[in-house]
């Protein structure tokens, strides 16, 4: 596809859809807290203060304070990059590893075909949180284990897909042509299947990214993986329950409503960059 | 029931009394909105159809035979607007009618049957039930015995041994015999108009004439019309009283069958003919007729089959164009007929 | 005869389960007698726990002895309540169902409808709305949206009672067991003021649950509608005349239905996932509140039973949904 096509079906695919628009500046927004958020916040978000415990909403503390005096907006600015770190590193090693896993299948077929299916359709059996679960509890308790168990229960996604794009593209004259070019497997594989199938797959990406962090941060919630004090979305909002019955609002509110906005970006991207790719799938 | 179109006089038997017509069409003009612009799919589209009689709507596929079937039904998708024209039944013009009003019409004075039969029926439900819905919603057979209705409704199309295949599915059944299904629902509210829009495309050669038979058995049994609409002009010759031929949403040239198939007055119809495996003195004649249907959201010349037409001459171009009458029963949209 | 041949094609994903079960608990990168035994554990007790769970011996040995005992319905000892873990996860399993169920019926109730009038008119404000919707409902965490149903109406306006548990036992008692279910058995028993008071608890956390799972199924619903409405025998259905509610329910719906029963699968994915979360929040005492703390605590044994509860259960629920595209589709069972 040429750039300019590129362009001007961007454009398009932004004029159509102005809430494609608004996920590309949020998705930005959320980028710069990721990776500047320390140096942002106007607190130090593990910093407690006993005399400024549990205030609501002010100028001075915007998103208020928790029962430690800690500033809740910086706490929850300063979380995007575990949060989305998390996602991210997830679903990189997902793609990876099922794409490998299904390009394999798909391209070699056979037995080897089979046990990559079989294996998938095993991971499917579970209901995915729990699996994550039972995976994080087995691996330890800890943030890089979270991030292996969201990626295993992603793996199926990404495997299927992959497989099913090479099934369909493996006799393809340009795909026999490099093959009898003397081509291995793998450099067919990688020089001229998966460049092909990028496209779509970062649409699958994208709508993975959400479900990723609501997954991670499910986990933390319910006291996996990431340990107090450490600022993360799902431990705050976790925290903040605690003080719902005495009105506290703030302190589960804020960091809840970070993590729907960052799942609603990825979400509207994914669905905006479906349509820019394939406007014919539009539901 | 309404006003009008009331049962109790049949309407095909009140307008027969009058002379008028059981339908006519009158200078139809239809566009759609597409992204690319709007395409003018009828342009002036004008015939008539008489009780009794099977008239053939003959045009490649394009041409706009069932977009102008569609509008007889109401069945047209959202974006087609019908910019002027009239399309009267027994007299009185369906578009100037309420929705509602067309909405009693529909399965009971009109009733349509389409191609592909197999996907034309409802794919998990028992065709007896198909039947059964149907004149659930246009008579009032009492409910114990609307089965057997719909069983000799089977019967009517011959279909064998009615009873058992009430209780089919339509993946059960043959092409065929899905057909004859759809047409054993067309006809279970006795409409006085059918239109088949190619009834049989995508059955094998036996069971077309079997169908098409059937078809012009039930004519003659029923007195209904037939509004047949096809791209073979020889099965049209043979099964119609009349021809009209369409070309990018004109009719160009209307005349009863035999007249049509022995002296078309069109170089298009000329063209069709050549076409048609019977007539075909060759292999090479066969060839299809050369160019593409124009593209109708370009602006067109008066006569849009002039870019494919050998016989094109520069007064051709020349507006306004209109239907030449060359017998009592024959008329011809070029200014240079054959 | 169709419902066996489901039965054996579940049989596979049941394998898998038990053996990725099997991993999760003997394959592990450290030392999986600490795990069993405990965090407070020493290291006699430690030996003790590797002896009589058999963990010396090789690993299919142990996968052996692992099956023998599921055979025999053995997952084990909770180290939290010292009971057999099978019988902590029945006793809790009932409560857990009826949230799962109650969340099911709400998803479809709301998603079946709000799909069909999006796909009658597609570009609409109504199919604007289902858009909207649904792409708000994908985003909001299940225990998020638990907390914020739980600070409006409970804490703010006082319309539900107190998010604690299944029914407030200060003033009702839980009705005799019978289906385990509170709704059922508190109308069993006649006790029509419990029933209330229990279905009183049980909508804030049905709800919470079902929101998430309206997405997909929403989603779903609007994509077949309009894909059958656009198809050729609904378009021979109209020109039949047929009345429009005989179109859109017995012709576009019926038909619509495979897909959208095709996609429960992910929806009870999604409820049993989110259960976990949704547990925990309102105190509801259900086999995910167990796991939770049963994970806290490192109570191994109780984890990875709750695990293949779970996995067993939604292989069931998968097999239940594909009997019930069975039933709805002859061209599946005429098949065989």
């Amino acid at each position: 596809m040429a750039v300019s096509t590129l362009i001007r079906d961007t454009r398009y695919a932004f004029g159509q859809n102005p809430l494609t628009l608004m996920a590309a500046i949020l998705f930005v927004f959320l980028v710069a807290c990721a990776l500047l958020g320390p140096t942002l916040v106007p607190y130090d978000p593990l910093a407690s203060d006993a005399m400024a415990r549990m205030q609501p909403p002010s100028l001075g503390h915007p998103f208020g304070t928790d029962s430690l005096g800690r500033d809740m907006l910086s706490r929850t600015i300063v979380a995007t990059r575990l949060d989305l770190g998390m996602a991210v590193f997830a679903v990189a090693l997902s793609f990876v590893v099922g794409t490998a896993m299904g390009a394999v299948a798909g391209y070699l077929g056979g037995w080897m075909d089979k046990v990559i299916g079989r294996i998938f359709d095993t991971i499917m059996a579970f209901p995915l949180f729990v699996l994550a679960m039972g995976i994080v509890a087995a691996l330890g308790n800890s943030v890089i284990n979270i991030v292996i168990a969201t990626a295993v229960i992603n793996l199926p996604f990404y495997g299927r897909f992959a497989r099913a794009e090479v099934n369909v593209r493996r006799d393809l004259a340009f795909i026999e042509a490099a093959r009898m070019g003397g081509n291995g497997p793998m450099s067919v594989m990688a020089r001229h299947i998966v460049p092909n199938i990028l496209p779509p797959m970062m649409v699958q990406i994208s709508l993975n990214m959400g479900w990723a962090i609501l997954n991670a941060a499910g986990l933390s919630f319910i006291g996996l993986g990431v340990r107090p004090p450490e600022p993360e979305w799902g431990i705050m909002v976790s925290e903040g329950a605690a003080y719902i019955f005495s009105g506290e609002w703030w302190t589960f509110v804020f960091p809840g409503m970070a993590l729907v906005l960052a799942v609603f970006c990825f979400n509207l991207l994914g669905d905006g960059l479906r349509d820019m790719i394939d406007p014919r799938r539009r539901t | 029931m309404k006003a009008g179109l009331m049962r109790a006089t049949h309407p095909a038997e009140a307008a027969a009394a009058h002379g008028v017509p059981l339908l006519e069409v009158d200078r139809l003009t239809l566009d759609f909105a597409t992204r690319g612009g709007r395409v003018k799919a009828l342009d002036q589209v004008g015939f008539t159809l008489d009780r009794g009689q099977i008239l053939g709507l003959v045009g490649e596929s394009g041409s706009g035979k069932s977009v102008t079937a569609f509008a007889i039904m109401d069945l047209l998708d959202q974006a087609a607007r019908i910019e002027t024209g009239q399309i009267r039944f027994t007299g009185i013009d369906l578009l100037a009618r309420k929705r509602r009003a067309l909405k009693e019409l529909r399965g009971r004075e009109i009733a349509m049957i389409f191609q592909s039969p197999r996907t034309a029926l409802h794919p998990i439900r028992k065709v007896g039930h198909q039947i059964e819905d149907v004149l659930r919603a246009h008579s009032s057979v009492p409910p114990g015995l609307r089965r057997q209705k719909a069983i000799e409704a089977l019967e009517r199309v011959r279909i064998p041994d009615p009873a058992r295949r009430y209780e089919a599915y339509p993946f059960e059944l043959s092409g065929g015999m899905c057909q004859r299904v759809m047409i054993a629902m067309a006809l279970s509210a006795d409409p006085s108009l059918l239109i088949a829009d190619e009834p049989t495309t995508g059955l094998d050669v036996t069971t077309q004439a079997v169908i098409m038979d059937l078809i012009r058995d039930l004519v003659r049994e029923s007195g209904m019309s037939v509004l047949l609409i096809t791209h073979d002009l020889a099965m049209a010759g043979e099964y119609c009283d009349r021809i009209a031929v369409m070309h990018a949403g004109h009719i160009v040239e209307t005349a009863p069958a035999h007249l049509l198939l022995r002296e078309p007055a069109h170089p298009y119809s000329a063209k069709l003919i050549a076409a048609t495996p019977a007539k075909a003195a060759s292999i090479e004649a066969l060839a299809a007729i050369p160019g593409n249907l124009p593209d109708l959201r370009q602006p067109q010349p008066p006569c849009r089959f002039s870019t494919r037409c050998e016989r094109h001459r520069p007064d051709c171009d020349q507006p306004p164009l209109d239907a030449a009458r060359l017998g009592q029963d024959h008329l011809v949209l070029c200014r240079h007929p054959l | 005869m169709i419902v066996l041949r489901r039965l054996a094609e579940a049989v596979p994903s049941l394998v898998g389960v038990v053996i990725v079960t099997f991993l999760l608990s003997h394959a592990l990168p450290g030392d999986p007698a600490a795990y069993f035994a405990g965090p407070a554990a020493n290291a006699e007790s430690v030996a003790e726990v590797r002896r009589t769970l058999g963990l010396d011996r090789s690993l299919p040995v142990q996968f052996g002895y692992y099956l023998l005992d599921l055979a025999k319905g053995d997952l084990g000892h909770s180290l939290t309540t010292g009971q057999p873990v099978t019988s902590d996860l029945l006793q809790r399993l009932p409560a857990s169902m009826e949230l799962t169920l109650a969340a099911l019926i709400v998803a479809i109730a709301v998603a079946l409808p709000l799909g069909i009038v999006a796909a009658l008119r597609p570009n609409s404000l109504a199919d604007h709305f289902c858009r909207l919707t649904v792409t708000i409902g994908a985003a909001f965490p299940t225990f998020f949206v638990g907390l914020l149903l739980v600070y409006l109406l409970y804490f703010k306006l006082g319309l539900v009672p107190q998010p604690l548990g299944r029914l407030d036992e200060i003033y009702f008692t839980p009705p005799p067991t019978v289906t385990g279910f509170y709704l059922i058995d508190t109308l069993l028993n006649g006790d029509v003021d419990a029933f209330r008071a229990a279905l009183s608890q049980l909508i804030l956390p049905a709800v919470s649950l079902a929101l998430f799972a309206m997405a997909p199924l929403a989603r779903m619903t609007r994509a077949a509608m309009l894909t059958a409405l656009g198809s050729d025998f609904v378009r021979t259905a109209r020109a039949n005349g047929l009345p429009a509610r005989k179109v859109i329910f017995t012709y576009a719906l019926r038909s619509a239905m495979l897909s959208i029963v095709n996609v429960m699968g992910m929806v009870f994915s999604f409820l049993l996932g989110s259960n976990v979360l949704i547990e925990q929040v309102f105190g509801w005492p259900g086999i995910g509140a167990y796991a939770v703390s049963a994970v806290i605590a490192s109570d191994y044994a109780a984890v990875q039973g709750f695990v293949l509860m779970m996995a067993i259960l939604y292989v069931l629920l998968n097999l239940a949904v594909d009997l019930a595209a069975t039933a709805i589709d002859p061209r599946v069972r005429f098949e065989s």
